[in-house]
């Protein structure tokens, strides 16, 4: 009630302070309403400026992590199909594991997941990161990508992928840490596949294709190994230049003879 | 500008206030939700694929180099 009360006189008043007031708007007025009209221009590019900042830095890696385990999600799922129920592999350490005489998967489609890379150098990005078909964004914001045309896991040829090293997640922000003779396992349905990584390149461009070749550096040669490719930007929140690691297949066994070298894909090491 | 939106806004200054920040809100949904993700593959940040030099998307700015 008082404040219905409050509200009469208040109004008044404010009426009999506005009614002297319809003064005109001098020049000095004019002057200050550009300025501040210019002055709030700018607060909000800054304001704008920092807000894509944080999108970048910050949501993008929000995003994408969920974006990533969605994606494993569905490859694991896709290779559980046949035989529901057997899906999580026991390691079996009876015996010698048998010698892979699979080939090699054939490429799917654009956007279709089919392998996990675990690499304990970075492990704690890169432990059951999936690998999509294709090197779009919306692929490497769910993982790392295959680069199409280039080889499949095991197979003879350039098995070549690409992943990002800020923003999105940031699979390979500790790139740099890896060393010649660390580990790639890259996890299909059913096979590991063990890369041991040999040479890097810090320096190259973006438009230096020839790094993910069947023989890097040699076009027209016909392959006869077996390697993978890894690249990424360089510098780490640019895209001046790009970093690439090659690696040489070492080894690969049935993913139900367990996972090789005594790692556990569902323990993160540390 | 903002001192035209607040004079715009009903009510006492905290619903104007309450308004304001959900103006705010809205604000930053947009550019998060639609704004950013399509300015991102424009900008020169986060390219980590090599390729022919056609970038995935847009506009080429000269500074992308």
């Amino acid at each position: 009630m008082s404040s219905e009360d409050q509200e009469g006189p208040r109004v008044a008043l404010l009426a009999e302070v506005e009614e002297p007031q319809p003064r005109e708007r001098t020049w000095g007025d004019r002057v200050r309403a550009v300025i501040r009209s210019i002055g709030e221009v700018f607060i909000t590019v800054g304001a704008l400026l920092l807000l894509m900042v944080a999108y970048q830095l910050w949501w993008t890696n929000v995003e994408s992590s969920q974006a990533i385990a969605q994606e494993r999600e569905a490859i694991e799922q896709s290779w559980a199909d046949p035989d529901a129920g057997a899906a999580t592999p026991t390691p079996t350490p009876t015996g010698t594991p048998k010698p892979v005489t699979d080939k090699p998967l054939a490429e799917p489609p654009y956007g279709t997941g089919f392998a996990l890379v675990y690499i304990p150098r970075l492990a704690d990005h890169v432990w059951g990161l999936p690998v999509t078909e294709g090197t779009g964004k919306d692929v490497l914001a769910a993982g790392a990508g295959h680069y199409v045309d280039t080889a499949m896991p095991g197979a003879v040829g350039n098995f070549a992928i690409a992943a990002h090293r800020s923003s999105h997640s940031e699979p390979f922000a500790n790139f740099p840490d890896l060393k010649a003779g660390d580990k790639v396992y890259v996890r299909t349905k059913k096979v590991w596949y063990t890369y041991t990584l040999t040479r890097d390149d810090p320096n190259l461009t973006p438009t230096d294709t020839w790094v993910i070749g069947p023989v890097p550096g040699s076009p027209g040669t016909k392959p006869t190994k077996k390697l993978i490719t890894m690249t990424t930007c360089t510098p780490r929140y640019g895209s001046t230049g790009r970093w690439a690691w090659w690696g040489e297949l070492s080894g690969s066994r049935y993913v139900s003879d367990g996972p090789p070298d005594g790692i556990d894909p569902g323990v993160v090491p540390s | 500008m903002y001192g035209w939106i607040w004079k715009r806004l009903p009510g006492p200054w905290p619903l104007k206030a309450l308004l304001a920040l959900v103006l705010l809100a809205a604000a930053v949904l947009v550019l998060f939700q639609w704004v950013f993700p399509w300015l991102e593959p424009r900008l020169p940040f986060n390219q980590v694929t090599v390729d022919e030099g056609t970038p995935s998307a847009g506009i080429v700015l000269p500074f992308a180099r």
